[in-house]
């Protein structure tokens, strides 16, 4: 068992659960709620990587992120080292991957809230936040619970977008699907058993997880 | 209470067939707001709330004006200071009814919140659903901790679009009664839409009659709603004496098979 590539995983994961919830529950909300007529467009390309095959994404991130382009070669001297072949290139590659596994869930999370206790709330003086904090997030939670699993579980299971924006360093961007990718390259077939069970056992687990939760908020 | 003129409403809004072009003013404390179903009460009040932006028009209340289009004045409905009641409220539904009443106290002090919610639950008979969610109540106690919430912020104005009508008759004369005192004591008007001549007759203010979209009449209700009054009471059998129906004579039964 590659533990190196075990705890990179898990810290991959998490980061980018969290940057990603940060990210989508204000733009959800906006999605759920704006008015603007182009939000359709931007509801359009945070579900594109739902569709795109993970290596054509990993592929343009690659491009994009590289020192032959503008955005790159901002980014490169922002943080002082090229983002491709990095864990902050991960993350980025991550954060893409799975958008759609949150906003789809926060939206629909939010959509489902009923217009009436909006209005109540601004009647009673709520500002934005009061209501994104009081009513939205709490009558929201199981959405937002289930968005935080699947992109959990989805960031841990990755394989195409990983391998091409950061490729295969021990210890900087070998996450598990990787590295069991060169156990069986190498025919290691009993380490790959191993690897691909601790894979299955943990997105067993987050189901089990998000099916248990539910059915205690919906008795609640 | 007030005996000048409080509130002008002059606007026009058209939502797909529907047309709304209504122009008057309240003066009374009570004004209910009479009309069919579809004739746009509902519409009026949420545009006084501010949850509705009408195409045109202006609305003033207290010398403040809170729509005017054409200057792209809008005061948001929070701003207003106006409590709103509908037929079916929502109440927050992962909050108790304590915090329910609590939401729109945000600016008070702990202890002068805390005195306002236990005046609300006292006046609406709820002290003891105080710690239950919104599921465990029954549609009348539903009702009433809508109108504790809407009342506890102490608005200007209150609009109640029929908030009784889950209510039994004797429960409902009795809120009614209070709330009609706690609104003078503080001197809230309110605008109540209502289907209900008793409800209407208990409240004693004015009425405004829709139809189309348009006002119709408006009045005392002595003036407006005596000939509704009278007909109904006539429908009873209560103004005018059944005739007695026509005995057949020997020769009409003998005839019949």
């Amino acid at each position: 068992m590659d533990t190196q590539a075990l705890w990179l995983t898990l810290r991959l994961a998490t980061v980018t659960t969290a940057l990603l919830l940060c990210l989508t529950i204000p733009l959800s909300f906006w999605l759920a709620f704006g008015k603007a007529r182009w939000k359709i467009v931007v509801e359009a390309i945070a579900t594109l990587p739902l569709l795109l095959p993970p290596t054509v994404l990993g592929f343009y991130l690659l491009v994009l992120l590289g020192p032959r382009t503008a955005p790159g070669r901002w980014l490169i001297r922002l943080i002082g080292h090229p983002v491709a072949f990095s864990f902050s290139g991960l993350v980025i590659g991550s954060m893409i991957y799975s958008l759609p596994f949150a906003v789809q869930p926060i939206t629909s999370g939010f959509s489902a809230i009923a217009p009436e206790i909006l209005d109540a709330a601004q009647l009673l003086g709520a500002n934005r936040l009061r209501v994104l904090f009081e009513i939205l997030l709490p009558l929201a939670r199981r959405s937002i619970f289930t968005a935080a699993v699947l992109c959990f579980t989805h960031t841990i299971g990755e394989f195409g977008v990983v391998l091409m924006i950061g490729g295969d360093i021990p210890g900087v961007t070998r996450t598990l699907s990787i590295a069991m990718y060169d156990q069986v390259q190498d025919f290691r077939y009993a380490e790959a058993n191993h690897t691909a069970f601790l894979l299955l056992a943990v997105s067993l687990l987050a189901l089990l997880f998000v099916y248990a939760w539910g059915r205690q908020v919906r008795r609640a | 209470m007030p005996e000048t003129v409080f509130l002008t409403v002059d606007i026009t809004h058209r939502l797909g067939t529907f047309d709304l072009r209504v122009n008057f003013s309240l003066a009374s404390p009570w004004t209910v707001l009479f009309g069919p179903s579809g004739a746009g009460k509902s519409t009026i009040l949420r545009i006084l709330a501010g949850l509705t932006q009408p195409q045109n028009g202006i609305v003033t209340l207290q010398n403040r004006k809170l729509l005017d289009v054409e200057r792209a004045v809008f005061v948001p409905a929070g701003r207003r200071r106006i409590g709103f009641v509908t037929q079916q409220p929502a109440l927050f539904p992962h909050m108790t009814v304590r915090r329910n009443i609590a939401f729109g106290l945000h600016s008070l002090a702990l202890d002068q919140r805390n005195q306002r919610i236990v005046e609300m639950l006292r006046l609406l008979r709820i002290e003891e659903l105080s710690e239950r969610v919104p599921a465990e109540l029954s549609g009348g106690e539903y009702q009433r901790v809508a109108l504790a919430r809407a009342l506890a912020p102490e608005p200007k104005f209150l609009l109640l679009d029929e908030p009784f009508s889950g209510l039994d008759a004797d429960l409902k004369e009795s809120i009614l009664n209070e709330l009609t005192v706690w609104l003078a004591a503080r001197r809230v008007p309110a605008l109540y839409v209502s289907h209900d001549l008793a409800e209407a007759y208990q409240t004693g203010g004015d009425v405004i009659v829709l139809e189309h979209g348009r006002v119709e009449t408006q009045g005392s209700i002595e003036q407006v709603l005596a000939p509704r009054r009278e007909q109904l009471l006539r429908q009873l059998g209560v103004f005018s004496r059944p005739t007695p129906a026509p005995v057949p004579d020997e020769s009409q039964t003998s005839r019949r098979p």
